[in-house]
């Protein structure tokens, strides 16, 4: 079943005919993904990569079924299509634009509450099934359907754990990347809960970077769960420096609880498998299955 | 971004966040005038540079010297401190030993301290709001009371639906234990903080200290004021507030290629698509025992000219011994990459090992790229073996 999106995933682009959004949509239309159609204000009613182009959101929604959109609007409008996709009830909203204003999140944060909807992103590479579903950037053809969920905060570092997994022969249940902003629309724990809670994953691969806490949240969510299952983690930045933002809006130590140091801490003793280098996630893992 | 705190406080001051009085003064003659226009009997001359610990900070040249924030009791007390200060270098514990040019000075008026307390706004991630943060600890560092005494600091955070209330100024004064006029004070400084804050896509707004006067008010002693990159588009008057000359010359001209660059003082320069993976190559670095020179990602839609301009940069540092570009393509073409490290390196004649490992889209044709480039480039098969590599070529080279 694996988690989030499945081969029935019908899918939206908001942003579609733009250069991003028709690039990767034609990807993931290659890749299998069910998408039914896009929007771009202004270029409702005619087609695109042989699918309809809807003025709104609405409209699409009123077209047919709509079980997922992925947005690739520029920052500057992000907010807006999210907040408009919230509006529209859709249950997954998966946001790739990276460089949204933080003040603009904490609204779509706040908008979030009580809806029907979950956003995964922004500034994150999406969510992937494989050979099911892909919405996102990800390169599809390095993963391989099997039973390794991967959570990640980070883009290029999620394919790595993917291409390790894929190489040991493990696979993949599903990819989900919760992006590196500071205010986004799903963290660790829920992504661990879906995992934990499919049984098609049968262990966790868990990547976090310096900055704020809730892999300390995670690890301490891990530690108590009735439910068990092996888990990989790894923490990107414990060479950065304090104080400096690392590309990633979210990626700044600024002492204390948000170190690599202390993150791997709580990874250890949470019973995580930590991986000492970024190159050792595969082989962690198989280490970890073999008990 | 960051911005000097004499036009943090001019910023504040326009959405009603009370200030002293003050002005700002590029020569000593410059701060003689400004403290004329000035009230006296006192004044305070201070350093303007991107940094804290100004006042117990010290200027390179005069090490047993004054700090970077001066009392003076005259105008001509006022120019001797500018002097000692424009032109001169000041150490603090936040500029590195390298420390910081002062090309400005601010001469502001004095003012009766009666307590010092500490307030700062910013976007708290637990929360995903606006969190107000206040402490009685004023005029110390705020992670030194969060490491000793958490239960010092109070957090406010504000629903972005709701905004701020008057209830929540009241729950901060009362803690902070402040009485009569006080609150009514503390909260207008507190609502027009938060104002500025929304309406100037603040990152961090920092007082500290925050000064309750002799006479009851409530005033900003310091201002420390970062901005969203993200938001700067909106705010093009923000923008033209930036010193260039605080910033580090090589991260500006990433910038001008839309380049994620941060200069480290280590050896092997990198050159990542991605920041996760890009702090994970420098990781890697260090386990194999060498040490990063720079953070650099290339980001996902990079272009050749891009790629050459991010491995010119490399290369301008001196303590740049050996490069490692190591690239994940998702949206990122791997030929893309090898033909802008194969132009690079040939109008830059590389005279330092490169170690390339490329993976993902068009990772064939990347590799080809190289291989006929004639360049000696290294080529690596995975991130374990493209650290191993680059560290030993140094070694060799060295």
């Amino acid at each position: 079943m694996a988690v989030l999106v499945d081969a029935n995933t019908t899918v939206i682009c908001q942003g579609f005919t733009g250069a991003q959004g028709t690039f990767h949509s034609e990807q993931a239309i290659a890749y299998g993904t069910k998408m039914v159609g896009g929007v771009t204000p202004g270029k409702g009613g005619s087609t695109h990569l042989g699918l309809p182009v809807y003025d709104t959101v609405a409209q699409a929604v009123a077209a047919g079924p709509v079980s997922a959109s992925a947005i690739y609007v520029p920052p500057a409008f992000a907010a807006d299509a999210i907040l408009e996709a919230i509006d529209s009830e859709i249950a997954l909203i998966v946001c790739i634009t990276e460089g949204i204003p933080v003040l603009d999140m904490i609204k779509v944060k706040r908008a979030l509450s009580g809806s029907r909807s979950r956003l995964i992103g922004p500034n994150c590479p999406g969510v992937i099934t494989p050979d099911a579903c892909k919405i996102g950037i990800m390169p599809g053809h390095i993963h391989r359907r099997g039973k390794i969920g991967i959570v990640s905060r980070s883009g290029t570092l999620t394919y790595e754990a993917v291409a390790q997994t894929t190489a040991a022969g493990l696979g993949q249940s599903s990819c989900v990347g919760i992006g590196g902003d500071p205010v986004k629309g799903t963290d660790f724990i829920e992504v661990l809960e879906m995992f934990l809670a499919d049984p098609e994953t049968e262990a966790v691969i868990m990547i976090g970077e310096i900055g704020g806490q809730s892999e300390i949240d995670a690890a301490e969510f891990l530690a108590t769960n009735k439910v068990k299952k092996p888990t990989v983690g790894f923490i990107a930045g414990a060479t950065a420096p304090p104080g400096r933002r690392m590309g990633h809006a979210g990626a700044v130590i600024s002492g204390g609880k948000d170190t690599a140091a202390a993150k791997f801490e709580a990874m250890r003793i949470a019973g995580i498998h930590v991986a000492e280098s970024p190159a050792a996630l595969g082989s962690t893992m198989v280490k970890a299955l073999r008990g | 971004m960051n911005i000097h705190e004499y036009q943090a406080k001019e910023l504040l001051k326009g959405y009603g966040v009370a200030v002293l009085e003050g002005h700002v003064a590029w020569t000593p003659d410059e701060a003689a005038a400004a403290a004329a226009k000035l009230p006296g009997p006192v004044y305070v001359v201070k350093s303007q540079i991107h940094a804290g610990g100004r006042g117990a900070g010290r200027f390179a040249d005069d090490p047993n010297g004054k700090g970077g924030v001066r009392l003076a009791r005259s105008a001509d007390e006022v120019r001797a401190a500018a002097e000692a200060m424009i032109g001169h270098t000041l150490v603090t514990k936040q500029t590195g030993p390298a420390g910081r040019r002062v090309n400005r000075v601010y001469v502001e008026a004095g003012c009766d301290i009666a307590r010092e307390l500490y307030l700062s706004l910013l976007v708290d991630r637990a929360t995903s709001r606006v969190t107000i943060m206040a402490s009685t600890e004023g005029g110390m560092e705020i992670e030194e009371v969060a490491e000793h005494h958490p239960e010092k600091i109070l957090r406010v955070a504000i629903d972005p639906a709701a905004g701020i209330w008057p209830f929540h100024a009241r729950k901060l004064a009362y803690a902070l234990g402040l009485s009569g006029k006080q609150v009514g004070s503390f909260g207008k400084f507190v609502t027009a903080m938060y104002n500025a804050f929304l309406a100037l896509d603040c990152a961090i707004v920092e007082i500290n200290p925050l000064v309750v006067t002799g006479a009851g008010e409530i005033v900003a002693l310091d201002a420390k004021v970062s901005f969203d990159d993200n938001a700067l588009y909106r705010h093009p008057d923000i923008e033209k507030l930036r010193d260039e000359a605080e910033e580090d010359p090589k991260e500006l001209e990433a910038a001008k290629y839309s380049l994620n660059y941060v200069a480290l003082d280590g050896q092997i320069g990198c050159m990542v698509n991605g920041a996760g993976l890009a702090m994970a190559t420098m990781d890697i670095i260090k386990l194999y025992g060498s040490s990063p020179a720079n953070f650099l990602d290339v980001g996902g839609g990079a272009t050749k000219e891009r790629v050459t301009a991010a491995f010119k940069i490399i290369l301008s540092d001196p303590n740049v011994e050996g490069i490692l570009v190591n690239i994940f393509g998702g949206i990122m073409r791997c030929d893309v990459i090898a033909e802008g490290v194969v132009a690079a390196a040939r109008e830059v004649s590389l005279s330092v090992p490169l170690v390339v490992r490329l993976e993902g889209t068009n990772v064939a044709l990347g590799k080809e790229i190289m291989a006929k480039s004639g360049l000696p480039i290294i080529s690596a098969d995975n991130l374990a073996d493209a650290a191993e590599k680059v560290v030993k070529a140094v070694k060799e080279a060295a």
